[in-house]
């Protein structure tokens, strides 16, 4: 009675997180600069990954197999941010410039010059 | 459902060499390395539930956590041009 139901929901949790995992990937090869290429590469670390293991955790059922996919999840949650801080800190030491929509330079300097703080 | 989601996983992996492959920069390859390491843990996981054998995912968690160790390593290797770069040398 209950199999079909959680066979349905894990099917559709794989599928959710296969979704994004391709949405992240072509996020990844799209975006103009590195800085909007983590925010992409960041959908298939939390959203794809997330929701595909939580699709096989439901097909697994309760057990040490779960248990594994947790700790991989657990993973992903803690050194996903941890290793992309790092990526951005690493990249604005090496003076990469995030790509803006307007030049503010101009605008700082239009704020400097009337004495106040920019 | 499971050949479905590897499949997925594939053409993600694939887009994410593309990336690397392309640069232009040395942190988009680390970025692209990354994703790699990501996504070829969920192939791993996926895989191991195709073929119903569930013991690859201790595969994958050895991979992911060589994953954190080898990016973090690499981005200091890039940001200080030395992995033994030590703080308190430098600010002396």
């Amino acid at each position: 009675m209950i199999q079909p139901v959680l066979d349905i929901v894990s099917w559709a949790l794989i599928l959710a997180g296969s979704f994004f995992t391709i949405v992240g990937a072509i996020g990844l090869v799209r975006m103009p600069d590195v800085y909007t290429r983590m925010h992409a590469a960041s959908v298939t670390d939390t959203l794809g990954a997330g929701l595909l293991l939580a699709g096989l955790m439901v097909q697994a059922g309760l057990g040490l197999v779960t248990l594994k996919l947790l700790f991989i999840l657990i993973l992903f949650f803690f050194m996903g941010p941890v290793a992309t801080h790092a990526l951005a800190q690493a990249a604005l030491h090496a003076g990469i410039k995030p790509q803006l929509s307007e030049d503010r330079t101009e605008r700082l300097e239009e704020r400097e010059s009337e004495g106040r703080q920019p | 459902m499971f050949a479905a989601a590897a499949c997925a996983v594939l053409v993600a992996l694939t887009l994410a060499v593309v990336r690397a492959l392309k640069g232009p920069t040395v942190f988009d390859r680390v970025l692209a390395g990354n994703s790699v390491g990501t996504l070829a843990i969920l192939l791993l996981a996926v895989v191991g539930f195709l073929t119903g054998r569930p013991e690859w995912l201790d595969i994958a968690i050895t991979y992911g956590l060589l994953n954190v160790i080898s990016t973090l390593a690499i981005l200091k290797f890039f940001r200080h041009g030395d992995l033994a770069y030590d703080a308190e040398e430098e600010a002396s």
